[in-house]
Formats: structure tokens, sequence, C-alpha cells
């Protein structure tokens, strides 16, 4: 197969649209459409884009929290879309993710010491409570908790907190990929540099592998090695980070970047502003998703679906402009 | 434990509960009732279920304030020399045991079925509930009508009767919850750390709709009360010789317009405080925990 630790080939994730009182399928959301990447290991990958373009449905779908419409995920060279029942709940222990939201993915009604055990009672890792227990308190410490809050509810945390409660919850089995699913973005922003810290700690220290999902650029851009842009379900520039924001060349990532804050007092730059709004994934424009608000746009961009090319060391680019 | 007890008693539940002169009449008259079922029948004058016990000389004694009436008989007798009283402590006994197993029965096969439909979807939950759809369509005392009219009376064919009239309640509501909390994110959670789909739904699930369980459940037990007394009053709940509130109604009914009318009146009175209890109990509780309420 192939060497890398994570391969994803031409995924596609669509939900059905339902209507009428016999809920035919009327239409579908391509939510991911035809996505590839691969990921080695102790790499990060940063996803980006905006709100509903699917970054973080590629995510859960190649985690299979999702149903894949087609495509293929290739874990260490196994597929893992053939997996199923008892093959994937074991296989489960080496992909992990640590959600967005520290609130709503904690059960209210669980004590750390539950929470945070809890996959290695899954995967009979842990005998007796008190084997658990100090599995727990040990991953809580790496994780910059104090084990004596082995016993309370996750409720009496803060954001910064629960959060950190949520990545020893993933790391607690040792996996070798790490999904994070946006893992600051619900975080304050005096939170957010210490949760990104401690992700690039434990990088170092286990030797893990990301796929960073995120909208903030600068967040991207500080953790991780190669960046992927996505648009409307498709990646449409991945690169090396530096060489991705030195020198865009998708004109939608180069308004993505120009849009970022520029944190150097009197520096003015250029900001490149898109019209209109994202198209829905109901009915994608034809040709190039992106060409009714391409600022570049030229004649063929609305007949012909541009695919993702090499244009350089690493630097791959779905765009007419460089054909 | 005490920990546990002492939270309670300094939680907002708690607070609201005293502040709510019906839900504590509620809570006392269901205290009130289940005392006296649990040790009344130590302190009855009379065993009403030991036919040898009884002396038909002392059929249609009124009750003891009237004239004619003993002290013996508080509460006067039945046209069998009853002691009124002491058949309507251990008719309530009855009337609340069926109340309480049937609640228990039809909630834990309703929520179960409730859960698996709701979580796993797709045709078990289509079938499951296009069954309860069905079961819906029909009033419930006419299919516990039927059941008992095909079976004859007895208790436990009362207590499987009721339990199929009221499972699909449980499950329709148990599902609907499902639905909702199945979508947020710490179930996606626990399946990504491999827990299989059973652990997921009675871990996380279950323990995370219990909230609205409690409130039906709660008022349940009165309606399944009554609707055991009225078929009990139609001749087709529990057996002549052990009878419930409801059957004593029934009995006394017979007799009503002789002048007899104690023997109806006690027991009826019996049946409206005690769903009158729980539905204030209830009542409390849905308001509770339905914060659109508040």
């Amino acid at each position: 197969m192939t060497g890398h630790l994570l391969d994803v080939r031409n995924l596609k994730k669509y939900f059905p649209v339902r209507s009428g009182i016999l809920q035919k399928i009327t239409g579908q959301v391509k939510a991911v459409d035809g996505v590839t990447f691969f990921l080695d290991k102790g790499e990060t990958l940063g996803l980006v884009g905006e709100s509903g373009c699917g970054k973080s449905t590629t995510g859960r779908a190649v985690l299979r929290l999702l149903p894949v419409t087609e495509g293929d995920v290739f874990f260490r060279g196994r597929n893992l879309l053939a997996l199923s029942g008892e093959n994937l709940r074991r296989a489960r222990r080496e992909f992990q993710m640590v959600f967005q939201d520290p609130f709503a993915s904690l059960d209210p009604r669980m004590t750390v010491a539950q929470l945070v055990g809890e996959p290695l009672e899954a995967h009979g890792l842990a005998a007796t409570v008190g084997e658990r227990n100090d599995k727990v308190a040990a991953i809580l410490e790496e994780v910059g908790l104090d084990a004596s809050y082995l016993h309370r509810y996750a409720f009496e945390f803060s954001g910064g907190q629960r959060q950190r409660i949520g990545i020893a919850r993933a790391l607690v089995l040792n996996p070798s990929l790490v999904v994070a699913d946006e893992p600051v973005s619900a975080l304050d922003v005096s939170i957010q540099a210490q949760v990104i810290n401690l992700l690039v700690e434990l990088r170092e220290k286990y030797g893990l592998t990301y796929l960073f999902i995120a909208h903030d650029l600068s967040v991207v851009r500080h953790i991780s090695d190669r960046v992927a842009v996505m648009y409307l379900g498709r990646i449409v520039e991945m690169a090396k980070t530096e060489a991705l924001f030195l020198n865009p060349l998708h004109p939608y990532t180069q308004a993505l970047l120009s849009a970022a804050p520029v944190p150097e007092p009197g520096k003015k730059e250029q900001r490149i502003v898109l019209g209109g709004d994202v198209p829905s994934p109901l009915n994608p424009p034809s040709g190039c998703p992106f060409h009714p608000r391409c600022f570049r746009v030229m004649d063929r961009c609305s007949r012909d679906v541009p695919h993702l090319q090499k244009r350089g060391e690493g630097h791959f680019v779905s765009c007419h402009l460089y054909d | 434990m005490k920990n546990r007890l002492g939270n309670f008693f300094r939680s907002e539940l708690f607070h609201n509960f005293l502040r709510n002169p019906g839900a504590v009449i509620g809570l006392v008259i269901v205290i009130f009732f289940l005392v006296m079922v649990l040790i009344g029948p130590f302190f009855t004058p009379q065993n009403p279920y030991d036919i040898g016990g009884l002396d038909l000389m002392d059929a249609y004694k009124p009750p003891m304030w009237m004239d004619g009436g003993e002290r013996a008989f508080p509460l006067g007798t039945d046209e069998q020399g009853r002691d009124l009283l002491s058949a309507m402590v251990y008719g309530s006994r009855i009337s609340m045991g069926i109340g309480l197993i049937v609640v228990l029965l039809s909630c834990v096969i309703g929520t179960f079925l409730g859960l698996v439909a709701g979580y796993f979807g797709g045709r078990l939950d289509s079938l499951l509930m296009r069954l309860v759809d069905v079961q819906l369509s029909f009033p419930a005392m006419l299919v516990a009508l039927f059941i008992m009219a095909a079976f004859g009376r007895g208790f436990g064919k009362l207590v499987f009767a009721l339990t199929i009239v009221g499972w699909v309640l449980y499950a329709r509501t148990v599902r609907s919850s499902v639905l909702v909390e199945k979508k947020k994110e710490y179930i996606d959670a626990a399946k990504l750390i491999g827990l299989s789909p059973f652990p997921v739904i009675f871990r996380h699930v279950l323990p995370n709709i219990l909230t609205p369980l409690i409130v039906i459940a709660t008022i349940q037990v009165g309606t399944v009360i009554l609707t055991e007394a009225t078929l009990s009053y139609l001749g087709v709940g529990v057996p002549v010789t052990k009878p419930s509130l409801g059957l004593l109604v029934k009995n006394g009914y017979d007799v009503l317009f002789s002048g007899l009318w104690w023997s109806s009146v006690f027991p009826g009175m019996f049946i409206m405080l005690l769903v009158f209890g729980i539905n204030l109990l209830g009542d409390f509780l849905r308001d509770e925990f339905n914060p659109r309420l508040k």
C-alpha cells in the first residue's frame, strides 16, 4: 500500500435531502466532494476553510463517525471503511478526536475519573478501578491538570480545563492519529494559546499525528507542517505551511489570507474582498465551485472542473490559472 | 451517600418543593397511603380476605357515628359483614401494588424498546413506531377491556393487560428524547473511544433522558390506578375475593340506592385522594423538569 500513516482518497460524503410525506430523496448536500490528502507520522496537517465548507465532516468521516458515501481511508495501510463491528471498535484505539465544544462533548453526569477512564475500560486496559484511576491521574498530569480533580464532575471546570480533560480522554489510549476539530475556537483567546501549546508539547513527546481542523489561520500557521484549504467540500490548495502563507496560489486562498488581521501596526495590506456568499452545497456551481466569487475568473472556469495539480514542491492547487 | 443526601436537601429541587404547597400536600398524601398499605394490615380490625372471620349478622352496618353503627366497624360494613375500613386498606394495597408494578414493567419495556428504536433507527424503529401508532389509535381502556375479557379476571392478567396498554407511552417519549440526545457530541465521543452500542445506550443515553421518564412514570401511577379501578368496577379486573378499591366501589354501587351509601363513597374518596396526591406530585416534577414551564 502506501507509506503514509493516513491516506484519504477521493472521500465523499453526501447528505440526502428528503421532503414530502413519503420522505423521498429530492437532493443531496455534497458536504465533502472528493477530498484527497495524506498524513505522515508525526506530521500535522491543518485543514482550514469557512464554516460549512466540509472540514469537520471530513474529520468525522475519516474517524468513521459518519457513514461515508464514497472513497477510501487507509490507516497504516488498512482500509478503515472496510472495518465494521468489533474490528472497528478495536481499531478506534489508534485514532482519537479532540472535540470543538468542551461543554457538549463531555457527558455531564460523569466524573473526570469516569470520563477519562472510560476509554481504558472500553478496551480492557484497566482491570480494577484503582488501576484505572492511577492511569487517569498520570494522563491528567500530562495535560496539566491536578490528579486531585479525579472525582469532580466535568461541569465544575472552566472551558480550558474541560478541553484539557477532552485531550486527556483522547490521549489516554495512546493513539497515533488525533483529529482536532477546532479544539480552541470555543475557548477564550487567553486560553487558546495554552491549549495549542499543550497540543504541540504532546505531539513532540508522543510523536502524535494531528489532523488539525480550524478556521483561525494564525492558529493553523502556528501548529501545522502543511495546510489544506477547503472550499465547498473540496481541497482547493494544499502546501507546506510557509509556502502556503507566503505564496498562496489559489485565488480563494489569497482572499482568505488577506482577510486575516496582521498584528503589525501601520502595515497596510491589500485586502481582497469576495463578493456574495458561499454557494449552497445542495446546488453547487458548475465547473470550478469557486468561479462565481472568483476575482480572476475565466471563461472555462464555469465549464471545467479543476483538479488538484502539483505546482511546485509539495504544493498542490486546484485552479485553471496554472494550467 | 451522606454527601449526596446533603446535596439533595440543598438542591433547587428541594427548595422549590418546600415552596410549593401542592407538591407538599401531594407527597404527604402519597406517603400516607404508602405507610397505610405497608403497616396498615397489622392494625385493621379484620382481615377481609379471611372469609371465616366474617359474620353475616354484621352485614350492612353503617359507619360508627350513625345510628346502629359499631366501634368495631368504623366505616361500616358491606353485604357480607366485611369491615369497610379493613377492606379499603387491603384494597389500597392491591390498587397501589398494581399501579407500581404496571408502571415499573411498562416503563422498563417501553424504555428499552424506545432506546433501541431511537438509537438504531432504520427498520426496527419504523416497525416499533408503527406498532405504537396502531395501539395509540385505540383507546387504552378498550384494549385493556378486550384483553381482560379474553383472559378473565386475575391479578397477573390485569398487570399484563395494563402493561400492554402502558408501554407505548414510554417507548414514544424515550424514542423522541433519544433522537435529540444521540445528536449531541458526547455520544459521538463515546462511540469514538470504542464503546459498543449497548454501553453507549445504557451508560450515556439513558442517564440523560431519565428526567422526562420520571415525570411520566409518576403521573402514570395515578392513571394506572384509575384504569384498574375502572376495569374492576366493570367486573373484569381483580377477583371478587380480593377486592381493589375499584371493586369496592362497584360492590357498594349495587346497594347504593338502598341507602347504604358508605360502602361506595368511602372507597371512591380513597381513589380520588390517592390519584389526586400522585398527580400533584407529578405536576410538580413536570414543572420542575421542564424549563419552558418555569
